[in-house]
């Protein structure tokens, strides 16, 4: 365990664990209930690896029915309770507690209907992110939210967590692609927001629920939107002498009117492992690349590509590399895609996901730097330039407890300097345990007072998923 | 401010002033009508309160980054300075936000910024670009204790913390009262063009609007203008033709509208495309639907129903067996529009039976003040809905002081 801590387990649930058991085994005799030292181990922790924690018992349901049953005694028996999708978060949103059960929803993948005339999806929301596009894609459409992790990622996390992607530029975030939530609230009871029409009624629980990282309480089925796919897609690639080239660029492609499906960057650092590792033919000798890419006919392509050379071309860029073919398209994606595995196999590293406003990049990534090496680590930038969102990746030896430490110190400086800048602490993996007690740097105590009336208000006893997004001390329950 | 809480009229300068108000309020159990400009004042179940708190002197645009496509204004400011500002740098919002000033008796452009976020309106290009609640990044506001507090911020992307602007978004007034909106703005198109169908029946029309938006040609508008109400429209072609009329809007590059354009009609060949209207006619036209230029200069009772397209067409035909309507489908058919004749509740019992049936729900945008009284203006909600809202508003305003009634008893 590392500077954060969890709160003391509650003795008394400890103590009635095997009857805590034997009593969930009798409510949802159908649904898998892992009690056994081997089989919690596989749950003691999620993305983020170095938090590790074995909870009482994970159970694993597989109708929204066994989700209210198991929430309902939970609920009357005060037993908290750590809803979990894939425990993909990177922000320690699934971590268990030792006196707490894990209710996992992922044996709950089924597609409920894909509705073409009103472009809509209904599924249960332990399938995964790219399983829903797969099924849409039958029919021609796609689910536009696509976090990096989307091969393994569930829906339900996606919801908690309100996840972005490399395409959120052009077709917004999961906050804004849903059209209907069911939820089972801490106390059983089943809620249905929403339908396979474009507003719910009523207060906007749709929104609120989003991005609540399972406090209020578990999504067990969603109606998403979907998009036709674009005709067609092609990437460039643009390579800058400096961060502040490249940032500039951005802002004139925006200035020009031009949203592109997706604005990467990567600086040196990042260019130099991806290219060693996938080979997509990114430039060497840049301090800052640009992957922009855009969508529609061939013809709205190319117009749309010559008009973004143009306007790169104002700001000296070192290279213009134009796509030409699929194949190269993907050479060009999979570099960026693999940037996170591929920074792995050189190095543990320690990925944040501050954002700022795109103005404030230049002195961003300066001062970024600057905090980097007072705390001895090597850093590589990997962004979304389009909307700001930074993923700073501090390289370190997580075998090494004090480095870990330090990493994380480090991480917290490059945050808090975010919020110094004017954006925030986290753009789209979450607060969980890993940012918790930096929120009073972004928010006041009247700020985060309203927030945990809210809580409060869905779940009064604090059993759902507590030890997360509020610091531990000054936790008011109004 | 302690001891100024009198019966009347409050527009303070500042959000400290509005939470000095609210706090006095919050002790006394006075309850408050909120308020931006005024221009929706008339919608909603009748708040019975003494005093209004308006929002109308906090005013203007304290951020403004083009090339982040963003912007900050403090409630109050009106929504026409802020497109006008949008519009010289070639920027909108693009939710489109639908203003019912002209519906209401009064002219268009009256409404705050606030306002326009505190009721969630969007208009036509809601289907492409998502709803004023999506374009919502940051809101600064004082609750029912008086406290002020933030949610968001002003970058695009943001899940730290809880999403408290959708909360505020939409709730007209109830929760808190908002100061300071930021918004995300986007580039206004170059070119746009409209095709217009005429004399479709409302099922063949929905079905051709469908038909567009599972296109990948971005369409950004579909709306079906039912027959008596088209004729209200400026464009003389459509007056001329005396029948419905079908819109399917393009916004894009120039090359890029001719293209798509010239897709669109090869799909709807079978539905009797008749014109085309060019950007500045484009421009006219559905500046007149996001208006509601049809309903205005009325009294007849307005509802706004939400409900799938796949259902419109039928839901509006089984309404308009017992009830005299005329109706517009925006949204592909998702949203509809119509108004009825004067009865003593408005057509709810009807209306409300049908939704009922087909899904989705009802709000009465414009009747008599009486009528509005005695019947639910917003779409009743189911039990765990219900409870859940009683909730909410209590984690915001436990003394139940802000906009008391306006959307639901108790709330």
């Amino acid at each position: 365990m590392s500077l954060l801590t969890l709160p003391k387990p509650d003795e008394a649930i400890l103590a009635r664990r095997d009857e805590i058991v034997r009593q969930l085994k009798k409510l949802v005799p159908d649904a898998p209930l892992i009690a056994d030292q081997e089989g919690r181990r596989t749950y003691e922790t999620d993305a983020l690896t170095a938090y590790r924690c074995m909870p009482l018992a994970v159970v694993l349901p597989g109708s929204t029915e066994e989700v209210s049953r198991v929430l309902r005694f939970c609920h009357d028996n005060k037993i908290k309770v750590v809803p979990r999708g894939a425990g993909t978060s990177l922000c320690g949103g699934a971590l268990p507690l030792e006196d707490a059960i894990v209710l996992g929803i992922s044996r709950m993948t089924r597609v409920l209907g894909i509705d073409e005339t009103n472009r809509c999806a209904r599924v249960e929301a332990g399938i995964t992110n790219i399983s829903i596009t797969a099924a849409a894609a039958v029919h021609g459409f796609f689910y536009a939210p696509d976090p990096s992790s989307q091969l393994a990622c569930t829906l339900a996390g996606n919801i908690a967590m309100n996840s972005g992607g490399a395409h959120c530029l052009k077709y917004g975030v999961t906050t804004n692609n849903l059209l209907a939530l069911r939820v089972v609230l801490m106390n059983g009871e089943i809620v249905d927001i929403g339908g396979d029409y474009l507003d719910a009624p009523g207060y906007d629980f749709l929104g609120l629920i989003t991005g609540s990282e399972g406090q209020f309480g578990v999504v067990t089925e969603a109606t998403v939107r979907l998009l036709k796919a674009p005709e067609g897609a092609r990437p460039m690639l643009l390579g800058f002498d400096s961060p502040e080239a490249a940032g500039a660029c951005v802002a004139g492609i925006i200035a020009a009117g031009i949203i592109p499906m997706a604005i990467e960057f990567m600086d040196r650092p990042a260019i130099h492992v991806c290219e060693n590792f996938a080979g997509a033919g990114y430039p060497l000798d840049v301090e800052a690349l640009l992957i922009v890419e855009v969508a529609g006919s061939d013809d709205e392509i190319e117009i749309l590509l010559e008009n973004l050379t143009d306007i790169a071309e104002r700001y000296s860029p070192r290279i213009i590399r134009v796509s030409r073919s699929a194949e190269e398209s993907a050479l060009i994606w999979k570099g960026r895609k693999a940037a996170f595995g591929a920074m792995g196999q050189i190095s543990d590293y320690y990925c944040m996901d501050g954002v700022i406003p795109l103005s404030r990049l230049p002195e961003a990534l300066h001062r970024i730097g600057a905090i980097c090496k007072a705390y001895r680590f090597r850093v590589a930038n990997i962004f979304h330039a389009g909307d700001g969102n930074l993923h700073p990746l501090i390289l370190y030896n997580a075998n090494d407890r004090a480095e870990l430490e330090r990493a994380e110190l480090c991480g917290a400086e490059i945050l808090k300097l975010c919020v110094e800048l004017g954006g925030c602490l986290t753009g789209e993996h979450g607060v969980g345990i890993e940012k918790r007690e930096l929120m009073r740097v972004q928010f006041s105590a009247a700020d985060l007072a309203q927030q945990m009336r809210v809580k409060t208000a869905f779940d009064p006893d604090w059993l759902l998923n507590p030890a997360k997004v509020f610091p531990l001390e000054g936790r008011t329950r109004q | 401010m302690t001891g100024n809480l009198r019966l009347g009229f409050h527009a303070p300068h500042s959000s400290g002033e509005i939470a000095d108000l609210l706090s006095e309020a919050a002790h006394a159990k006075i309850p408050i009508e909120v308020r931006g400009r005024g221009s929706k004042h008339e919608v909603g179940r009748l708040v019975q309160t003494g005093s209004v708190v308006s929002t109308e002197r906090l005013t203007g645009v304290s951020l403004y980054e083009p090339t982040e496509l963003v912007l900050s204004a403090a409630a109050g400011t009106p929504l026409a300075e802020i497109e006008g500002l949008l519009a010289e740098r070639g920027q909108q919002l693009a939710f489109e936000p639908v203003d019912l000033g002209p519906v209401l008796g009064g002219h268009p452009g009256e409404a705050s910024i606030g306002g326009v976020f505190a009721t969630n309106l969007s208009g036509s290009r809601r289907i492409l670009a998502g709803a004023a609640r999506d374009h919502l990044l940051g809101v600064h506001c004082v609750n029912g204790w008086g406290e002020s507090f933030k949610s968001g911020g002003r970058v695009m992307k943001n899940v730290t913390g809880y999403d408290l602007c959708k909360a505020v978004a939409g709730s007209w007034g109830t929760l808190a009262v908002m100061t300071e909106v930021t918004m995300k703005v986007l580039p206004q198109p170059a070119e746009t063009r409209t095709l217009l169908c005429f004399g479709l029946p409302d099922l063949t029309a929905v079905e051709a609007m469908c038909l567009c938006v599972g296109t990948p040609f971005e369409v950004s508008g579909t709306v079906h203008v039912q027959a008596p109400l088209a004729a209200s429209l400026s464009h003389p072609g459509i007056a001329a033709a005396g029948a419905a009329v079908t819109a399917i809007r393009v916004e894009s590059f120039p090359s890029s509208v001719r293209y798509r354009i010239s897709r669109l009609k090869d799909r709807l060949a079978a539905y009797s495309l008749s014109l085309e209207l060019d950007t500045d006619q484009s421009r006219v036209f559905w500046e007149e639907i996001r208006t509601l230029r049809m309903f205005a200069g009325s009294d007849r009772p307005l509802w706004r129903i939400s409900t799938a397209p796949s259902r419109a067409a039928k839901l509006v035909a089984i309404i308009a067996r017992t009830l005299e309507i005329r109706a517009v489908y925006d949204w592909s058919g998702g949203l509809i529009w119509l108004d009825t004749t004067l009865t003593s509740d408005a057509g709810a019992v009807e209306i409300r039976r049908a939704i009922a049936e087909f899904g989705g729900h009802a709000t009465l945008i414009r009747a008599e003040r009486a009528t509005r009284a005695s019947l639910d203006v917003f779409q009743p909600l189911d039990l765990p809905l219900a409870s859940l809202t009683t909730k909410l508003k209590a984690a915001f305003d436990p003394a139940g002081i802000l906009n008391p009634g306006r959307m639901y008893p108790g709330i």
